[in-house]
């Protein structure tokens, strides 16, 4: 019985060094790690789920279990869905953007030539600059009178006087092009290294058996970036879902609240002293990064093996 | 066979070698192009409008300022935006951080990776949690009041390290696994207890790991500004957080000049670090990511 016998031998072979390990890897080396985690991350969570059924606020100072009140509050004025929605389709649009932007600029500068390399740098200033900057530089660009407009109207020959930042519906579109632009830099060099790790004659091979340049890229190389993909997709959703600063220097959460992701309304609602609103919203997103970001990586990380 | 027109170092990926010349021809050209538009302007538009005076900078556009006052503005935003102590309340928050959250991060993978028992593989799973989960900010606060340490930098020094620990955990244990034992048992032979194997054998082991932790580290917890509105609201000035407030009166007073220089002695110090290391920095982003 070939089964028996390996897991027979592979038992011989663990067992040794398993009883070892207690004095060659010693449990105690995880204790400071794990009590980091545990008050400054494990407990404040489970504080969430015992406060946001409370009446916690600033204006007294007993706190007082109310049940799914919070949550009734929330839902009775449209808010919870209302930034739900939005905070999902920021991160949605986030995710596609920036991986469609460095993406493209990867292709764009994979050669190695001095100019490449320049541009290549230039392209990571923003994702070293704080996203606060970014908010502002953006929100004087694309003010009615500001230099995007007169670009515009030099190209176009009439005056163009768009604001950009008072659309309900396109502003949040915006401001994911924002994020996009300035993290672009960072998935550029991911999607660079792994075009560098795909072996040349893998591509030659494709091309020696008849496939164009676009198909050689797209049904060869592309499936073999899948690692590239995962991680980025990944960073920028969760990245996005977190996101806070880009969108409250750019917007501020207007117009008419129309950009008011999670988590510029629980910032917002702390600073009104409403904790257990605030903390109700924060349980919303934990739950609903939770839902969305396990099966989203599953989905990726099944692609890969795939490939 | 098509001919080589533009040199045999310009391999022709399509049958029709003209069309793909002009388009590798015009590459150059876009790259430039592309850089001046989508990075130039904004970038060119921080720069002129910092060295503005207010009436100029009212509306902040491209042109050149009439008359550079740029080291007025930045002497200004100085003084106003308190940089040296916000300077210094950032650093004494990230560097205690990042050596932190590396430290204790890659102690406990090393074990993580090593073990191979059940529970091993439970602790392991809430280890990396946090990389997909959103912290609790608010209530951060109200167990930070619970402990004393609501507002202090001591405060803020674990909530940074407790957020970003699993991204460590992550990164280094899978890094650990590809070590091979044989090198940890070589010291072993020679007598050398766990904590010795670990910090003359592994930790040496970890660096272009290590480097990729602690670029994305600095990058998260410097430009932070979330965290810190909860933590340490107005308690303790880091560069972020007063950039906050100089934007805030400065949009109200329509000081875009003002904004603009804070931003630019903001980003200077991670500018220079980068411009020093770039080719190292690149190739740590790189190297730890794509394994």
């Amino acid at each position: 019985m070939p089964i028996g016998q390996e897991t027979l031998t592979l038992a011989a072979t663990r067992r040794a060094p398993a009883s070892t390990r207690r004095h060659t890897h010693p449990m105690w080396f995880l204790v400071p790690a794990f009590a980091i985690l545990f008050v400054f991350f494990f407990l404040p969570t489970v504080f969430n789920f015992i406060y946001a059924f409370t009446d916690w606020s600033s204006f007294k100072s007993d706190i007082r279990p109310v049940g799914f009140d919070n949550f009734s509050f929330l839902l009775s004025d449209g808010t919870l869905f209302g930034a739900l929605r939005i905070t999902v389709i920021y991160a949605a649009l986030v995710a596609l953007f920036q991986n469609l932007f460095g993406f493209g600029l990867a292709v764009l500068l994979e050669k190695d030539t001095w100019l490449n390399r320049a541009a290549r740098l230039v392209f990571l200033v923003p994702v070293l600059m704080s996203a606060l900057a970014v908010g502002y530089v953006f929100q004087a660009l694309l003010k009615p009178d500001g230099s995007v407009n007169d670009l515009l109207s030099a190209l176009t020959g009439q005056q163009v006087s768009i604001a950009w930042l008072g659309s309900t519906t396109w502003t949040l579109v915006l401001a994911a092009v924002i994020h996009a632009w300035k993290w672009m830099g960072l998935s550029m060099l991911i999607y660079l290294a792994g075009l560098k790790t795909i072996p040349e004659d893998v591509t030659e091979a494709a091309r020696i058996d008849g496939a164009s340049g676009w198909q050689a890229f797209w049904s060869v190389r592309f499936p073999l970036l899948a690692p590239a993909v995962t991680f980025n997709v990944a960073t920028s959703l969760l990245g996005s879902m977190n996101g806070f600063d880009i969108v409250q220097a750019l917007t501020g959460g207007g117009p008419a609240r129309s950009t008011e992701i999670l988590n510029i309304f629980i910032y917002r609602t702390f600073g009104q002293g409403l904790f257990a609103q605030a903390t109700t919203m924060s349980l919303v997103l934990f739950l609903m990064v939770a839902l969305l970001a396990f099966p989203v990586i599953r989905i990726l990380r099944k692609r890969e093996e795939i490939l | 066979m098509t001919v080589q027109v533009f040199g045999s170092t310009v391999r022709s990926r399509v049958p029709a070698p003209g069309s793909r010349g002009i388009a590798a021809r015009l590459r150059p050209f876009a790259v430039v192009v592309l850089v001046g538009l989508v990075m130039g302007m904004p970038l060119w538009l921080v720069v002129v409008t910092a060295g503005k005076s207010q009436g100029e900078a009212l509306s902040p556009d491209l042109s050149l300022p009439s008359q550079w006052q740029l080291w007025d503005n930045l002497a200004q935003v100085w003084q106003q935006g308190e940089v040296p102590t916000a300077f210094f309340g950032s650093l004494l928050v990230v560097a205690p951080s990042v050596a932190l959250v590396l430290t204790l991060g890659s102690m406990a993978s090393w074990v993580l990776a090593r073990r191979t028992s059940r529970l091993n593989a439970v602790l392991y799973a809430l280890a990396i949690s946090g990389i997909v989960l959103p912290p609790a900010v608010v209530t951060i606060v109200l167990l930070l009041r619970q402990l004393g340490l609501a507002g202090s930098p001591v405060g803020m020094i674990g909530v940074y390290t407790g957020i970003y620990m699993s991204t460590v955990i992550f990164f280094v244990t899978g890094f650990v696994r590809t070590v091979p034992l044989s090198l940890e048992e070589a010291a072993r032979m020679d007598g050398a207890g766990p904590v010795r194997v670990f910090v003359s054998v592994i930790l040496p082991l970890l660096r272009p790991v290590l480097a990729t932790a602690t670029i994305l580290i600095c990058l998260y917890v410097w430009n932070d500004v979330f965290y810190a509105f909860f933590v340490i609201g107005g308690r303790l000035d880091t560069l972020p957080l007063n950039l906050f407030q100089v934007a805030n009166a400065g949009l109200y007073l329509n000081n875009w000049h003002l904004i603009f220089a804070y931003i630019i002695l903001m980003s200077l110090p991670l500018l220079i670090v980068f411009a020093v290391a770039q080719r190292k920095i690149i190739s740590g982003i790189t190297g730890g990511a794509v394994k």
